[in-house]
């Protein structure tokens, strides 16, 4: 019996922990920063704030220029919000905090101890999913008092929710490993505030991506960001939305399968 | 079962062109405390990264508790507890929450984890602090709730970086008091410090490191002698006494005094007699003192005896503490 532990440990350990010894140690870790969110709430409130923020500007400055009402744009307008809401809530707080769990000290207690050196990260994360899932109820609950509705079927609407805090999720990863390499918390914040504009507001969020420029056309219809808005869009509109959420969950995975184990290898390496 | 604490043999570690450790080898049998002095940069920090399994050496060998710490570094982790030079608790958590988070990282039960945590807040004296979030806490209090973390696993070793720093001298005096507690416990520790009298109250055996090397070691006893034991220092009341006091020095010690401060008097002596020479001469000549002190030598007069320099800071040298990678 081994532990479906990091490479970083060799098999010859004795298997006096339990399986699956990781992930709850990664549940007490995420207890731990969730912990530290209710005393610090900052990063959550950011992750609703900004969101929201904007789609009451959206809504109102454009709403009856671009789709001759605001209520009609809301429903164009909100899924993309919620997948911005989603991604926020993480970017701003997960990177930020692992690094400044390294700076202080807490990061060599964890890795002096006989956990799995994905626990601390993987914790992190796993407290983001609970996060994401804050921010995407109370935009819905901000979202459907400004006049949303759902058009699609109530499993239509899930997947759409959970397509964004997956996305959020493996978006999380990204994060993790700047926040593993990089010297300062600041410049952590820093890098996910700079790439949170072409990200996410350089996407369909506002208006279809055939209706921008060519050069801004040419980035949206890369950015990942794109195709979860539209897969989200077409889930709570009740159109088809086969191709977007393949589309979304290659990416998801692409992004998790390249810097999950990334990170794990940064934060758990000795010099 | 080992006999051994830990065993370090010729450990070299660079940071780039930085050489932090230059073939630094030391040892401490099981349940004695090992004083590491030396000046800031000397490599203290990275023989305890090095032991405590968060750096990799680049030459040598180190076995803690009996395991290789690059080879086995998940059993070396099992048997010890590391409390580094800042309090590496959760400032937004309380004291509580501290301990029960780490002993379920442990494996404990959450019964088992809150009892394990309400024995440390009681031996630390935090008992009234234990619901309050660490913010809130002083220095002193935060030092001692992160002792108390370290030991929550029952390590066999554990390794404590510059544990005094920031304490105020009745803290530090409460802080080693709980060190002191933990070799009584059978713990085999290892403390890094820059202050002889510390490595003398607290450790069985001192190692002396300098820019990478172990340039002394041995008993307290042994190195101070080494050294030249303490200095003697006299303020006499009457600042016209002061020849008359110089020339007692002079004569007792076989060597000029020097003032140490504007009306203080200093000499170095070997030996205890000298103290009780001194003092009976000054009583005989009738000069009354207001301060006559017998005090061990600092780094710096360690180093210089040492090394014929004054400790200096390697100032290149990274710290390593703070490298996030």
């Amino acid at each position: 019996m081994t532990t479906v532990a990091p490479a970083t440990l060799p098999t010859t350990e004795q298997p006096r922990t339990r399986p699956l010894a990781w992930f709850r140690h990664s549940l007490v870790l995420a207890g731990r920063s969730l912990a530290k969110t209710t005393r610090n709430p900052g990063p959550i409130v950011n992750g609703v704030i900004t969101p929201a923020l904007f789609m009451v500007l959206f809504a109102y400055l454009f709403g009856g220029s671009v789709a001759g009402s605001t209520a009609d744009y809301l429903q164009y307008l909100f899924p993309g919000i919620l997948v911005m809401g989603a991604g926020l809530a993480g970017m701003v707080s997960t990177g930020s905090s692992i690094n400044l769990d390294l700076k202080n000290g807490v990061t060599d207690r964890f890795r002096s101890l006989p956990i799995s050196r994905i626990a601390p990260l993987l914790g992190s994360v796993l407290a983001d999913l609970v996060r994401y899932l804050l921010a995407v109820a109370i935009l819905f609950a901000i979202g459907a008092l400004l006049g949303f509705r759902i058009q699609g079927g109530l499993a239509d609407a899930v997947a759409a929710a959970g397509l964004a805090i997956l996305f959020g999720f493996c978006l999380s990863w990204v994060m993790v490993f700047v926040g593993v390499l990089v010297r300062s918390a600041e410049f952590v914040l820093a890098i996910s505030f700079i790439t949170f504009l072409p990200l996410q507001l350089g996407s369909s969020l506002a208006a279809p991506v055939e209706t921008l420029p060519g050069w801004l056309r040419a980035w949206a219809e890369i950015n990942p960001v794109t195709q979860v808005m539209d897969a989200c869009r077409a889930l709570l509109n009740g159109a088809p939305a086969g191709d977007a959420v393949a589309t979304t969950l290659i990416w998801c995975a692409a992004l998790f399968v390249v810097f999950c184990p990334l990170a794990v290898r940064a934060y758990g390496r000795q010099q | 079962m080992t006999e051994q604490g830990f065993e370090a043999e010729g450990l070299v570690k660079a940071f780039g062109k930085v050489t932090a450790l230059d073939g630094v080898s030391l040892a401490a049998p099981r349940g004695q405390v090992l004083g590491v002095l030396g000046p800031n940069g000397a490599g203290k920090t990275t023989v305890i990264r090095i032991l405590a399994t968060l750096l990799r050496p680049d030459g040598g060998r180190a076995s803690v508790a009996g395991y290789d710490v690059t080879r086995q570094p998940g059993q070396v982790r099992r048997r010890i507890a590391l409390s580094g030079q800042h309090a590496s608790v959760d400032e937004e958590l309380t004291g509580r929450a501290n301990l029960v988070m780490i002993g379920r990282l442990l494996d404990l039960t959450h019964p088992q984890a809150a009892r394990r945590a309400g024995e440390l807040l009681a031996r630390f004296g935090l008992e009234d602090a234990a619901k309050r979030p660490v913010a809130g806490y002083s220095g002193g209090m935060r030092r001692r709730l992160d002792l108390a973390a370290s030991l929550v696993g029952r390590p066999e070793v554990v390794f404590l970086d510059e544990p005094s720093v920031g304490l105020d001298p009745g803290k530090r005096d409460e802080l080693w008091q709980m060190i002191r507690g933990l070799s009584a416990d059978g713990v085999t520790v290892l403390l890094t410090t820059q202050y002889l009298e510390e490595a003398d109250a607290l450790a069985d055996a001192i190692a002396v490191i300098d820019h990478g090397r172990v340039i002394a070691s041995g008993t307290p006893a042994e190195l101070k002698s080494q050294v030249g034991g303490h200095t003697i220092a006299v303020r006499p009341n009457d600042p016209a006494d002061a020849e008359a006091t110089t020339a007692i020095l002079a004569d007792v010690a076989g060597r000029a005094p020097e003032r140490s401060t504007r009306h203080e008097l200093a000499v170095p002596v070997t030996g205890d007699e000298a103290l009780f020479e001194i003092a009976a001469r000054l009583r005989e000549q009738r000069i009354g003192v207001s301060e006559l002190s017998l005090r061990l030598p600092s780094l710096d007069e360690v180093f210089l005896a040492l090394t014929g320099a004054p400790a200096t800071a390697a100032d290149n040298t990274p710290e390593p503490t703070k490298a996030a990678s």
